[in-house]
C-alpha cells in the first residue's frame, strides 16, 4: 500500500539522519536531566495525592515541545531541503499523488513524535518518580493528536514559505524557540506582564503545553478534554494547511538551473 | 496517434522568450533526439511535455493528454530522467527502485532493472556512496522502473566517460527494441547520430533544422570535401582541383557532383603516373551541421 509505504519511507530516512534523531528525541530529554539538577530538592508532598518531583510539570511541557519538534520543525526543515534537493520534483513526475507524499511526512511526524513523548514519560517513570493518571489519558492523547496534526500542518506552511533550504531551519528555530520560552515549555514565568502572557496564547504551543501539563498534574481531577485549548490547535492547524496549499512548489526554488535560464542567453 | 504532438508551442520567463514557436511531431517508438548548446530551450521543451512546466500558448498532447493538466494515468505511463533530479542519499539502490517501483501498476522486476543499468555490485550501498556516474544510472533505472511507454531522458550522458556512455547506448537501443517511444536531449553529436532516428536541432527556442541524423541540414546533398596531396608544383591537375593547389601540394575543395570530379581526377593521376597521397572524401559530419546551424542563430 502506497501510504504505508511513504511513511516507511520518511521513517527510515529520519532514523538515518542521525542529527535529526539526536535534535527531535534527546534534546528534549537533556532538558529534563537539566532541570532536575537545577532544580533539584525535597519532592513536594501533596495531602493524600503522594510526593512529586519537578519532573511532574516538566516531562509534560517538554514531551509537547518533543513532539512540535518532530512535525513542525523535522517537517518543514525535511521538506524544503528536498524541494531544493529536487527530490520533490523527482516525486511530482511519478504517479504518487501529491496528497500521498504530505500524507507520508505528515504521519511519519507524529510517528516520531508519539516516540519522542513515549520516551519522556518512561525515563519520567522509572528515574523520576513521575505519576501517570490513566483516567486522564484519552484527553492526554486526544490533545496530542490534534496538536501534532497542527503543528505538522505548520511544518508543511513552513516548507511552503521558507525562502530556501538552507533558511528553513533559521526559519523553525527563530519561530519556535521563542515562542516556546512564552508558552511555559522551560521555566514558567512568575510574574509575566500581561501582553507576554497575550501573545503566549496566540501561539498554538502553549496550548498544546497545558492540556498535557494537566493530564499529569495533581491538581487537575477532571478527565475531560480541554476544548479551548484544542480549538485554538486546530485553527493554527487549518491556517497551515490552507497557507500550504496556496504556497507549496515542487520545485527548487534556489536551482543555478533556473536562475540561469531566466537570465536574458 | 503520435506519441507527442505540438503545435505553436511558446514559453516566455518574464520577458525572455525561452521557446518561440515550436512544432514537433514524435511518432510512437521513435527514438528522438533534441539538439542543441546550452540555454537553446531543450529542457523547457522537455519540462513543458513532462507536465512539470507550464507553457504560455501553443497546443501539447502527449499520448493523448494535455500535459499541463494530466495526473495519474499519464505519469504511470510516462518515465522521466530529469537533467538533475535529488535522490535520498540516505536509501539504498535497491530501497529507492521498490520506493518508486510501487508506484506504477506495470512496474519491471527490481532486480532486473538493476541489472540493466549495471547496478548489481551497488544493489544495497546508499547512494551517498555511488559515485556521479552510477547516480545517473540510478536516474536511468527510476525512469524505466515502472515500464513507461514513453522514456523522457534530459542529458542521460553528460558527465559520463566513454565506456559508460556506450553501456547507456545499448540500454537505449534496447529500449527501443521493446517499442519504448524515447525523446532524449543531448549535446554530443555521436550520441544524436547513434541512437536517434531523427533529430531536431534547436537554438534560440526556435527548431532550425529536422530530420535524420543523416540527412539533416542537407548532409546528404551533394556537397563532400575531397583532399589529397600530390608533391608541390605538381602541373596539370583537373578542375577544380588545379586552382585549389597549394604551395605545399595539398588540395582540398568542396565539391557538390563527386562522382565525375574524381573519376576526372583519379583518371589524370593514373596517365600521368602521380600518387594522390591520403585522399579522403568526406562528407561534412554531423557535427559540422550543427555548428553551422545554431552558429547562425547564437544572437538567440
Amino acid at each position: 500500500m502506497l501510504a504505508w509505504r511513504q511513511v516507511r519511507y520518511e521513517n527510515r530516512l529520519f532514523w538515518r539522519t542521525p542529527m535529526a534523531a539526536f535534535f527531535t528525541l534527546f534534546f528534549p530529554l537533556m532538558f529534563l536531566l537539566l532541570f532536575n539538577l537545577l532544580f533539584a530538592g525535597d519532592p513536594m508532598e501533596i495531602a493524600g495525592r503522594g510526593s512529586f518531583t519537578v519532573t511532574q510539570f516538566f516531562a509534560p511541557s517538554l514531551a509537547a515541545f518533543a513532539a512540535a519538534s518532530a512535525t513542525y520543525t523535522n517537517i518543514g526543515i525535511g521538506t524544503a531541503i528536498s524541494r531544493d534537493q529536487g527530490i520533490l520534483k523527482r516525486f511530482r513526475g511519478t504517479p504518487l499523488p501529491p496528497w500521498l507524499y504530505m500524507f507520508g511526512r505528515v504521519a511519519s511526524g507524529i510517528w516520531i513524535a508519539a516516540i519522542a513523548v513515549l520516551i519522556m514519560i518512561t525515563i519520567g517513570v522509572v528515574f523520576y518518580d513521575l505519576h501517570v493518571y490513566p483516567s486522564k489519558l484519552p484527553a492526554v492523547i486526544l490533545a496530542f493528536m490534534v496538536g501534532t496534526g497542527s503543528f505538522a500542518a505548520l511544518g508543511l506552511a513552513l516548507a511552503a514559505l521558507a525562502p530556501t533550504g538552507n533558511s528553513a531551519p533559521a526559519v523553525a528555530n527563530a519561530t519556535i524557540l521563542p515562542i516556546a520560552f512564552i508558552s511555559d515549555v522551560f521555566i514558567p514565568i512568575s510574574n509575566p506582564p500581561e501582553w507576554l502572557v497575550t501573545v503566549g496564547n496566540i501561539f498554538p504551543l502553549k496550548h498544546f503545553v497545558r492540556p498535557l501539563q494537566d493530564g499529569f498534574s495533581p491538581f487537575v481531577t477532571s478527565t475531560t478534554p480541554e476544548w479551548d485549548h484544542i480549538a485554538v490547535m486546530a485553527i493554527w492547524g487549518v491556517a497551515g494547511v490552507l497557507a500550504a496549499l496556496r504556497f507549496f512548489v515542487w520545485e527548487p526554488r534556489t536551482s543555478g538551473r533556473m536562475s540561469r535560464r531566466r537570465r536574458p542567453a | 496517434m503520435p506519441a507527442i504532438e505540438i503545435r505553436g508551442l511558446t514559453k516566455t520567463y518574464g520577458d525572455v522568450e525561452a521557446v518561440r514557436g515550436v512544432d514537433l511531431v514524435i511518432e510512437t517508438g521513435e527514438v528522438f533526439a533534441l539538439l542543441g548548446p546550452n540555454g537553446a530551450g531543450k529542457t523547457t521543451i522537455v519540462e513543458i511535455l513532462e507536465g512539470h512546466r507550464r507553457r504560455t500558448s501553443g497546443e501539447v498532447s502527449v499520448l493523448g493528454y494535455d500535459p499541463a493538466h494530466a495526473m495519474r494515468d499519464f505519469r504511470e505511463r510516462i518515465g522521466i530522467v530529469l537533467q538533475s533530479s535529488g535522490i535520498n542519499l540516505e536509501l539504498t539502490v535497491r530501497e529507492n527502485l521498490e520506493l518508486f517501483g510501487a508506484m506504477y501498476p506495470k512496474r519491471r522486476n527490481v532486480d532486473e532493472v538493476i541489472q540493466i543499468v549495471g547496478l548489481e555490485e551497488k544493489a544495497d550501498a546508499r547512494i551517498k556512496t555511488l559515485s556521479g556516474g552510477q547516480v545517473r544510472r540510478i536516474d536511468l533505472a527510476l525512469g524505466i522502473v515502472g515500464d513507461p511507454e514513453l522514456i523522457f531522458l534530459d542529458e542521460p550522458t553528460t558527465g559520463f566517460d566513454p565506456s559508460a556512455r556506450r553501456r547507456s547506448w545499448t540500454l537505449i537501443d534496447n529500449l527501443r527494441s521493446l517499442g519504448k517511444t524515447i525523446l532524449l536531449t543531448t549535446h554530443y553529436m555521436d550520441e544524436a547520430q547513434n541512437l536517434a532516428d531523427r533529430v531536431a536541432v534547436i537554438a534560440g527556442g526556435l527548431i532550425v533544422a529536422e530530420g535524420t541524423p543523416d540527412t539533416l541540414g542537407g548532409r546528404d546533398g551533394g556537397g563532400v570535401v575531397v583532399a589529397f596531396r600530390v608533391p608541390p608544383g605538381t602541373a596539370g591537375l583537373p578542375d577544380p582541383f588545379a586552382s585549389h593547389l597549394d604551395e605545399s601540394g595539398g588540395v582540398s575543395v568542396e565539391i557538390e557532383d563527386p562522382t565525375r570530379a574524381l573519376h576526372a581526377l583519379t583518371t589524370w593521376a593514373l596517365s600521368a603516373g602521380v600518387t594522390l597521397d591520403g585522399l579522403t572524401v568526406t562528407r561534412p559530419s554531423l557535427e559540422d551541421v550543427y555548428l553551422q546551424l545554431t552558429g547562425e542563430h547564437d544572437s538567440g
